[in-house]
């Protein structure tokens, strides 16, 4: 078991013909995944041709729609590489076209255009992964995203972060000490996202195959204030936790758009305070993350 | 991006809110000239010399003047405040020095409200917020009186509706005292749907009219703007270059940005090249865990070219406060052998004066360590992120 995406996962790729897209879909074939479309718009009839797994040749159909996509193919999770100003359109029309997971890695969206994105999602069933993130990964079955599989092990560990680099740092960590995950989730570090930490740590908390949760945040925002609330009532695992940016100064937004402490809110202090007053054990620096999810079993 | 006053209040009028009469002025001849026409065609013999920097209370530093002597007064003002080195809460104690001015007409001041639309992460929507203490920092409000601070949530789809610009009128007690209660109270309807209106279709992630002012007469006029653009909507916005100030920027910062890198200026000694923003101020972290202090915050990227990395690297070695540097790369899509290459460039050109220490993992890592390796660069490797930090920590120390 996992969360969000496994060996049955389908998934088409929007904007599979541009650079970052056409390099990270045969990454994720060359993992495993199944690739079943590509959609670019005035690219339809087009064939991407990649490696898939132990190097068997794979040609995957273009399409001009998404809806044409998952007609033809029964795909039902997106994933979007489609340039900034017109990533916020193609996450709805994946939503449209009826894909149940929509995964964006696209960073740089305007918030205004997330805002409406939000807005016309709300009450859907579909669940939107980002956008600037680097994707979801179920170790051994399905990657879908930018991050390195290779430094993944299939295991027991839930693994939850706003970060990219910083969850491949986590997850080294983990495997390092021969703790493999069931599910890497990397929310991404935008102001206004799809799933948040509390509708992925719900996710963990159902899942009979996660044992325990690493969850990496940073400053801005309160979305950890929201998970340790969530944790403190409802959390039946053991969460390990690691906040980024206690050394950064106010003001100043630190790489990602949302990592900007505003009006004296948003620091890693208060962050770190709510997660372990709600039982979170956090790592008291980020070499440690690994360390100590283990002292948590 | 932050912009002037000014600036705002022109794009402000764009949208049909009432602003004040006003000039902007980069020399003193020119504030004296704005002084009269704005005398002249007013009729008010009142002027407001106004300091334009970007940072807030520009008031209690002396950088706001009330001119009630005619255009020669306001000239001398205009002496004073041009050139000096305004220091604010929000400048730190060096202070900005003040190259633009904004001479506008003085209005009769009823009463001071307070208007801000910031996006309310929680909601995921804009929230407007407004209250009767005008001319206070809206924080200091948050902190001792939240109950004074009314929200509405401005949903995407019909964007502010009347009826919450209504609430939030009735709210504040708009038309309270003024010759006309209804004409105010509908003035002040008008003004916050625009503003909504203005704040997503100008891409903002800030827009504050504080104080937003009804005068004696009853209209409700903007008394100051403060505009942030959202970055990721430069894009779409061509105008925003023509609203850059320069002299407001951090150089560096400014460079980095050029180059497509995202780096902040810190007071520390050690120098950072990482890769990922939640990495980066990780490395920051970890750099003050083991008792030293970051110089920068700065991120090459996922995808950084050789060109990218080398700039990056030049940044850092040509900063004359930096006495040791620490690499941090854990490459997904990064690959080791390109930032190698990169910090090899770099320092060819400029060479190595402080020590350095880097840590590679991921992809190429074998590649990356053998070009550094082979510069015959004295480069200290790190096994770990934790090991890194201690060994730049000790070499910075001991320089």
């Amino acid at each position: 078991m996992s969360i969000l995406v496994n060996k049955n996962t389908k998934v088409l790729v929007q904007g599979i013909t541009g650079s970052a897209g056409s390099f990270h879909a045969k990454q994720c074939l060359a993992y495993g995944t199944q690739v079943v479309a590509g959609c670019t718009p005035n690219r339809g009839g087009e064939t991407f041709s990649a490696e898939g797994a132990a190097g068997k040749a794979v040609s995957i159909p273009v399409f001009d729609t998404v809806v044409e996509a998952v007609k033809q193919t029964g795909a039902d999770t997106s994933c979007i590489f489609v340039p900034a100003l017109g990533a916020a359109d193609a996450i709805l029309e994946a939503v449209d076209a009826g894909c149940k997971l929509v995964i964006c890695i696209t960073e740089g969206i305007p918030v205004t255009d997330m805002i409406r994105v939000r807005r016309s999602i709300e009450g859907k069933a579909v669940r939107l992964v980002g956008p600037n993130c680097p994707g979801v990964i179920t170790p051994g079955e399905c990657k879908i995203g930018i991050m390195p599989g290779h430094i993944h092990r299939t295991g027991k560990i839930g693994v939850v972060s706003r970060s990219g680099t910083l969850t491949y740092e986590a997850v080294g960590q983990l495997t390092a000490l021969g703790l493999g995950q069931s599910t890497c989730v990397g929310i991404g570090g935008d102001p206004v996202a799809g799933l948040d930490f509390v509708d992925v740590l719900e996710l963990f908390n159902q899942d009979p195959d996660t044992q325990a949760v690493m969850m990496m945040g940073e400053i801005g925002g309160n979305a950890e204030e929201r998970a340790a609330e969530y944790i403190k009532a409802h959390m039946k695992k053991p969460v390990a936790g690691f906040i980024a940016g206690a050394t950064a100064p106010p003001g100043k937004r630190m790489g990602h758009a949302g990592a900007i402490i505003s009006g004296g809110k948003g620091t890693a202090k208060d962050k770190i305070a709510a997660l372990t007053a709600a039982g979170v054990r956090m790592s008291p620096s980020p070499a440690e993350m690994g360390a100590t999810l283990k002292s948590l079993l | 991006m932050k912009i002037h006053e000014y600036q705002g209040k022109q794009i402000f009028a764009k949208y049909g809110i009432a602003v004040p009469q006003g000039i902007a002025c980069f020399t003193v001849d020119e504030a004296e000239k704005a002084a009269e026409k704005i005398i002249a065609e007013t009729g008010a013999p009142v002027v407001v010399v106004k300091a334009q920097i970007h940072a807030g209370g520009r008031g209690k530093g002396g950088g706001v003047k009330v001119v009630k002597g005619g255009a020669k007064e306001a000239r001398g003002v205009a002496e004073k405040i041009l050139g000096m080195q305004l220091i604010t809460h929000q400048t730190g104690p060096e202070g900005q020095k003040v190259k633009r001015l904004y001479v506008e007409q003085g209005i009769e001041i009823a009463r001071e409200l307070y208007l801000g639309l910031v996006v309310d992460r929680e909601t995921r929507k804009i929230a407007v917020m407004a209250s009767t203490e005008g001319g206070v920092e809206i924080e200091k409000v948050a902190e001792e009186s939240p109950e004074k601070i009314l929200i509405e949530l401005v949903d995407p789809v019909t964007g502010l509706a009347a009826y919450q610009a209504r609430k939030l009128a009735y709210g504040l007690e708009v038309g309270k005292g003024t010759p006309s209660p209804k004409d105010t109270i509908a003035e002040f309807v008008k003004l916050v749907t625009k503003l909504a209106n203005l704040f997503e279709k100008e891409d903002c992630s800030l827009c504050e009219v504080n104080p937003l002012i009804i005068t004696k007469q009853g209209k409700v006029i903007a008394g100051d703007s403060k505009i942030n653009f959202d970055d990721n909507a430069a894009g779409r916005h061509k105008e925003w270059e023509g609203l850059l100030d320069k002299d407001e920027e951090d150089p560096v910062e400014l460079e980095a940005k050029d180059a497509g890198l995202s780096y902040v200026s810190l007071d520390g000694d050690i120098g950072c090249l990482v890769n990922g923003a939640g990495l980066a101020m990780a490395t920051m972290d970890i750099i003050k865990h083991h008792g030293g202090s970051p110089a920068n915050f700065l991120d090459v990227g996922g995808g950084a070219t050789k060109d990218q990395v080398t700039k990056a690297f030049t940044m850092i070695l040509s900063s004359p406060k930096v006495k040791g540097i620490f690499v941090n790369i854990f490459g997904g899509i990064m690959k080791c052998d390109v930032i190698a290459e990169g910090v090899v460039a770099a320092t060819r050109e400029l060479g190595l004066k402080v020590p350095l220490v880097v840590r590679l993992e991921g992809t190429n890592v074998e590649l990356g360590k053998k070009i550094l390796s082979e510069s015959g660069l004295a480069i200290q490797p790190a096994d770990s992120m934790a090991d890194g930090a201690k060994k730049i920590v000790a070499a910075t120390k001991a320089a």
